[in-house]
């Protein structure tokens, strides 16, 4: 029998070694990211040439060939100009706050502030006193934004006819969505109820509100309703505006909910009887924290697409960010060829800043509610 | 040898000796349906306070749906179910009522999977029974501590292995401080070398005599801790007897067959 040459069994304990050189450094991270495979090469290279004709261009149209002072239209009319940030600039106060009176505009300044401020130690999960901040957003701000924004209490009345702006795009948005969350639950727990009479309501309601669009939900609120109602009592349009998004949009939230809910395994809810919860206890204590847990894309998902969506209400003659920007096109003092473009980077922009950070926030959230499980 | 004959002596002893003359539970002829399909047959079952009943018999008998009945996780349609001096009926009050007292362990644990282990057993006693959350957490770790799991319970159940969950989900039920138990098969889920420690600690239970009742096919637990053995097979009771006729001398042919497959 000849001798083992290979040893099977280590005799001493190996120290431990530094990784090999390659998974470091930046030729390294180089290699592994862009040029793995000739495929990866050839579509860095790619990309890297689509790139590089395409930014240029528009970085001097947004930058270095931009116009950024001025007080009129003849500023932004020079030869090979960029954007007209001149026309955003003396326009901001009306993309911000409408038609609302220059004099009054600390109230909305005001109630923005509050609304950062309350919002703000509520999103970050270790700030303490969570409940009391949460009664203090949804009971106390909102009527002490209301009589801010529209007036009573000494403070004159502001018609909401001469709300506009981005003040117009927030106050929809954020009623939408305050109103939509706790109508959608209760709507998708109504769909699932074993009583026929909340059922059928519920689903009536939600395959009506879904099967309309939200351009049709505005016009016959602003048109039809009034019909209806006995004459000489006036609705106000915002208001009329504001039930229908909120209704239109709980119910396509009623459905993403519901999606939640039927992913939830049976042996929760039994689990949750089981030790003497009633229906509304396992709801909130059990069911709903884990279906809304799972449905937060979709959730977030709608209150991105309300958020756009709020540019709508300019068929009812309400002016939002969008609306507004789009009017001031109009103003022969800035009428420009450059004028529209920047308008609509300058309104992009701005929703797309809103619209990202709540995209991020969810996935933020998502990662942080995350507790390792895999349901049983 | 001596040691482990004084400890079969305590458990026939506490066979005879904790069992009173007071009802726990009654079954008088129910009748249950899924559909067309007749689960339930005529069932009838008086289970005395303290008795430790072990139910057995093939897969699809009816074992539990009948144990789910009696804390109305599932419905009956005809006949009687009387638990604690509560018939239950459609009556909401006397459902809550009923499940306040009965403590139910499943084959799949149903932790919730959101809440750490502590959150798990005090959320019951927080929100059905009122108490206060210090309180509750107190009772918990006890219950924790009994069944040799205090260290996990800032876990999550995602976190713990089967049995360590299964235990959990015992503690969890005993956090109500129930007078009756249900098990229905909380080993099977389990790889075997965890049935161990959830039996012991059923074992404890049955000790300390809890009225329990227990879907499973562990034979050797029937043998030491049940008074009682019940064979169902097709929606009906078949045969039950005490643990050592039972298994020594079965009356009816399906029983011998049933045993038959299950002992070999
Ligand atoms: N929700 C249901 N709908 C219709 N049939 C059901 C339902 N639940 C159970 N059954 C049927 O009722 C019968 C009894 O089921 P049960 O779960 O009580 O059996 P079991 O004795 O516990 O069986 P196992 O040992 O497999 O757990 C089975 O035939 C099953 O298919
Ligand atoms: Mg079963």
């Amino acid at each position: 029998m000849a001798t083992p040459t290979i040893g099977y069994v280590s005799t001493q304990e190996l120290p431990a070694l530094p990784p090999p050189d390659a998974g470091r450094g930046a030729v390294a991270w180089l290699r592994t990211n862009l040029f793995a495979t000739p495929l990866n090469s050839a579509l860095t290279i790619a990309v890297g040439l689509l790139l590089a004709w395409a930014l240029p261009p528009i970085i001097n149209w947004l930058f270095f060939d931009a116009i950024w002072d001025g007080d009129s239209r003849e500023a932004c009319l020079v030869e090979g100009a960029g954007a007209c940030w001149a026309f955003v600039k003396a326009k901001f106060g009306q993309f911000i706050y409408g038609r609302y009176p220059l004099d009054q505009r600390w109230r909305v300044d005001l109630v923005f502030i509050m609304l950062v401020v309350g919002l703000v130690p509520l999103a970050m999960p270790k700030v303490p006193y969570k409940k009391q901040n949460a009664i203090l957003m949804l009971v106390v701000f909102p009527f002490v934004a209301y009589v801010l924004l529209y007036g009573g209490f000494g403070l004159p009345v502001v018609e909401t006819a001469l709300w506009g702006g981005l003040l117009v795009t927030l106050v929809v948005a954020i009623v939408g969505i305050v109103a939509s969350l706790p109508l959608g639950i209760l709507l998708a727990l109504g769909r699932q109820s074993k009583l026929p009479v909340i059922k059928t309501a519920s689903v009536v309601f939600i395959e009506f509100w879904r099967g309309v669009p939200l351009i049709t939900v505005l016009f016959m609120s602003s048109v039809m309703l009034p019909l209806f109602l006995p004459p000489g009592t006036n609705f106000d349009k915002l208001l009329r505006a504001l039930v229908g998004v909120a209704l239109f949009s709980s119910a396509y939230m009623a459905e993403v909910i519901r999606g939640g809910l039927q992913a939830i395994p049976k042996g929760q809810y039994e689990g949750a009887a089981a030790v003497g919860l009633g229906y509304w206890q396992s709801m909130r204590l059990i069911i709903l924290p884990q279906a809304l847990k799972i449905v937060i894309p979709g959730i977030v998902n709608t209150f991105i697409g309300l958020f756009k969506d709020t540019s709508l209400v300019l068929i009812i003659g309400i002016f939002d960010l969008l609306g507004i920007v789009q009017l001031n096109f109009t103003d022969p003092n800035w009428a420009s060829p450059v004028t529209p473009a920047t308008g609509f980077v300058f309104a992009a922009f701005v929703f797309w800043i809103f619209c990202f950070g709540m995209s991020r926030y969810s996935l933020y959230m998502e990662r942080r509610l995350e507790t390792g499980h895999k349901r049983r | 040898m001596t040691s482990v004959d004084s400890s079969e002596l305590k458990s026939v002893e506490a066979r005879k000796l904790k069992i009173s003359d007071e009802i726990a539970i009654e079954l008088i002829g129910v009748n249950k349906w899924y559909g067309e399909f007749h689960v339930l047959r005529d069932v009838n079952l008086t289970v005395r306070r303290g008795e430790r009943i072990v139910i057995c018999g093939p897969s699809g008998s009816g074992k539990s749906t009948m144990i789910r009945c009696i804390n109305r996780l599932e419905e009956h349609q005809k006949g009687q179910i009387i638990v604690d001096g509560n018939e239950l009926t459609s009556d909401l009050k006397k459902i809550d009522e009923v499940r306040r007292e009965v403590g139910m362990v499943f084959q799949h644990f149903n932790l919730f999977p959101h809440l750490t282990i502590l959150e798990n057993c005090t959320l019951a006693p927080i929100w059905v029974r009122k108490m206060p959350k210090k309180d509750a957490e107190e009772i918990a770790m006890t219950y924790l501590k009994r069944v040799r799991i205090p260290e996990q319970a800032n876990k999550y159940p995602g976190q713990l292995s089967g049995g360590q969950q299964q235990r959990v989900a015992i503690a969890r039920s005993l956090c109500m401080n129930p007078k009756i138990m249900l098990f229905d098969e909380p080993t099977s889920a389990l790889d075997p070398e965890m049935v161990k420690e959830v039996l012991d600690t059923m074992i404890s239970l049955a000790e300390e005599g809890m009225t329990m009742l227990c879907v499973t096919h562990e034979m050797g637990f029937a043998r030491q801790v049940a008074n009682r053995v019940i064979f169902m097979d097709r929606g009906q009771i078949v045969e039950q007897n005490e643990p050592d006729a039972f298994f020594s001398n079965p009356q009816h042919e399906r029983t011998k067959l049933f045993l038959s497959q299950i002992l070999h």
